[in-house]
């Protein structure tokens, strides 16, 4: 959140790429654990450890996403353009107009 | 009474979900709750934070489109009507939605993003007036109340496959949810929570193909059980034919027409053209997600970037419908026209269980937790959106306008308010009307015939040809909207059982026809009362009509500077190969 002279900032914690990568990895250490320790009901999987290996795939993708909201952070730009308010479609106006 | 008939002692339950799956479940809402928080509380306004997504890349908006179409309609619908039908499906996707998409990117949104029409509605006011706007408002309410009941009935069904619960009960269940996602301030950062939406939903139905494909014996032993089944099937049961299920084409599965040439004319015009161009280039609550990025490139490029992930979307979700039908002993009985009592319904297997039961049948827990929560966020964000779509035209384009003018803003609010709750039980209503349809694609064409094919025919009419009249606007929508719904009561089953079946349609060529008649129909009547009636004076169709919009707002300055894999031109160009390609190996 490096706020910079012009108010440029970056997303930060707001960078969906984060979003993604928490919520994913979470997912994948819960389906991994399940596959090491958890009933793997192979009967149904036809013999595979579904749970393990789709938690690998999980937390490889999300360490993807966080790595990548690392390196080439968003930036917000200082001013963004809000619409216009448009006369024929009357609607709830936006705080501070 | 309720009580004892609830009986809270959970019957037989389709799903048998442990903590484990109701842990992934909670961690879901918390996120989606979270952002919502957070957003609320970040920013000064909503506003403000829907702008800030004006920073997001072209690939957040692309997958952010595709997501907020990737709700009840493709999954359960595309799973069940693969089930049914097989192959043909796909042409719900090369055919009827990456041509239009491609369609939009390229032709419409320099259009839109230069006129800065927001909203269909509000299209249909500054070109034609009251008359149009008001037909306009009221048939898009009613349709997102018919909508909202497909996702409320698909929600149900699986809060029923999971609680076991009587089927009135679990829909009053699914529209509390629903309703508290929505105070709760689950659609306060819908951007965010449709692109991570499509992720759950891309790691739980992955695993799910793949793993169903792998007790099959991959591609090749699914090929082989489906035409072990059709061989076996009884003639009675209408099975179609193993090879019209595994290739693409002609689609007579799909169409329900006989004649291989006038399926493929049926399928290109009436899905691929009416219905298709008609859903993705008006349907504004999507195109509002291309309108959040912030150049005109990048709004051209949400839909073009959003048709790679669309195209390899029915690999995850008819592909699974497929394997439900050979693989799962129920389907594979209600395909032999056998009646099997259970399923979500409560009322017996119907196709729209496929995924459930395939679910069921290959999922370990855990990956099976992660699969009830993306059909869960998926029906339930689609509903939230069909309410709140409801909620703004209810209060402002209907309420405001003609029956109360002039009131503050607190009194639009509380009637938005009041018209979500409404919505919400009515849509308990029309949930019911959905949950009488075998094969709940079959019913969503059927809507969209009667709602987006006129509208599409009046919008792309409007918007080319300037002499169009205001009168032709509301003549044009409501004929077109009625001659749609004689079609579909006239055919054997479009209606369900209110059908006469005085014309020899049925299945989805009956939506397809219904769909086409409305587009010509509306075409016809606007062009006749045009001749007869004053148009608009010229001056007040700048940026309304295409011939009267000035060139220079339809281009954008930046995009000639750009390497060629980041002009939408290039873009749409290899996404069109791709679907011929993907056309030619199915």
């Amino acid at each position: 959140m490096a706020n910079t002279d012009q108010g440029q900032h970056t997303a930060g914690a707001f960078d969906i790429r984060n979003f993604i990568g928490a919520l994913l990895g979470l997912f994948g250490i819960i389906l991994l654990l399940m596959g090491l320790f958890g009933d793997t009901e192979e009967a149904k999987t036809g013999g595979v450890n579904a749970n393990l290996w789709a938690g690998i795939a999980l937390i490889i993708v999300s360490v993807i996403f966080l790595t990548w909201a690392r390196l080439r952070p968003t930036i917000v730009p200082p001013h963004v353009e809000t619409p216009e308010i448009d006369p024929t479609r009357p609607g709830p106006t936006p705080k501070g107009h | 009474m309720p009580m004892t008939a609830v009986g809270m002692v959970p019957t037989q339950t389709l799903i048998d979900a442990t903590p484990v799956d109701y842990l992934i479940l909670a961690i879901y809402f918390i996120f989606v709750l979270g952002i919502g928080f957070m957003a609320r509380r970040a920013v000064s306004d909503s506003l403000d934070f829907f702008l800030s997504g004006r920073s997001l890349p072209a690939w957040v908006t692309g997958l952010a489109f595709i997501s907020a179409n990737l709700g009840a309609v493709e999954i359960m619908g595309m799973s069940a009507n693969g089930a049914q039908i097989g192959i043909p499906t796909v042409h719900y996707f090369w055919v009827g939605a990456i041509p239009a998409m491609l369609f939009l990117g390229i032709v419409m949104m320099p259009f839109y993003y230069g006129s800065k029409v927001r909203s269909v509605p509000e299209f249909m006011f500054r070109r034609f007036g009251t008359g149009a706007h008001l037909v306009n408002a009221i048939s898009f309410a009613i349709a997102q109340l018919l909508i909202a009941g497909v996702n409320l009935f698909l929600l149900g069904s699986i809060v029923h496959a999971l609680l076991g619960w009587p089927k009135w009960v679990t829909l009053i269940v699914a529209a509390l949810i629903v309703l508290s996602y929505i105070t709760l301030g689950g659609l306060s950062a819908a951007i965010y929570n449709e692109v991570l939406q499509f992720f759950v939903i891309v790691a739980s139905l992955l695993p799910l193909t793949l793993i169903g494909l792998h007790r099959l014996g991959g591609w090749g032993g699914m090929e082989e059980k489906i035409r072990a089944a059709a061989a076996a099937a009884p003639a009675s049961a209408g099975v179609p034919p193993a090879n019209e299920q595994l290739n693409s084409w002609a689609g007579q599965a799909l169409s329900g027409f006989s004649n291989p040439f006038w399926s493929v004319v049926g399928i290109v015009f009436g899905l691929g053209f009416v219905l298709s161009f008609g859903y993705w280039t008006t349907n504004f609550v999507e195109v509002q997600r291309a309108m959040a990025s912030n150049s005109m490139t990048a709004a051209r490029k949400t839909p073009i970037i959003g048709a790679f992930p669309k195209m390899f979307v029915p690999f995850i979700t008819i592909v699974p419908g497929m394997i439900s039908a050979v693989l799962v002993v129920e389907i594979g009985r209600i395909k032999n026209g056998e009646k099997v009592p259970g399923g979500s319904s409560g009322d017996g297997v119907t196709f729209n269980d496929s995924l459930l039961l395939l679910m069921r049948e290959v999922l370990p827990n855990g990956l099976l937790g992660l699969a009830i929560t993306g059909l869960l966020a998926a029906f339930m964000a689609g509903m939230a959106a069909n309410i709140s779509a409801f909620n703004t035209v209810f209060s402002y384009d209907l309420w405001q306008r003609y029956i109360r003018k002039n009131h503050s803003d607190d009194y639009y609010l509380r009637i938005g308010r009041l018209a979500t709750v409404g919505a919400t039980i009515i849509a308990i209503f029309t949930a019911s009307i959905a949950g009488q349809f075998g094969n709940i694609m079959n019913y969503l064409q059927t809507l969209f015939g009667f709602f987006n094919a006129p509208l599409f025919a009046t919008f792309i009419l409007g918007m080319f040809w300037k002499r169009m009249t205001a009168t032709a606007g509301w003549v044009g929508l409501s004929l077109g909207t009625i001659s749609a719904v004689i079609v579909a009561f006239l055919s054997e089953d479009a209606f369900g059982s209110a059908s006469t079946g005085v014309l020899p349609l049925h299945g989805q060529g009956a939506a397809f026809v219904a769909a086409s008649t409305a587009f010509v129909v509306d075409i016809v009547a606007s062009v006749i009362v045009s001749g007869f009636t004053e148009p608009k004076p010229v001056s007040e169709l700048r940026h309304l009509v295409y011939s009267e919009t000035p060139r220079s707002e339809l281009v954008d300055p930046e995009a000639a500077t750009m390497a060629w894999y980041q002009r939408p031109g290039p873009l749409a160009v290899i996404a069109l190969v791709l679907v011929i390609g993907l056309n030619v190996i199915f």
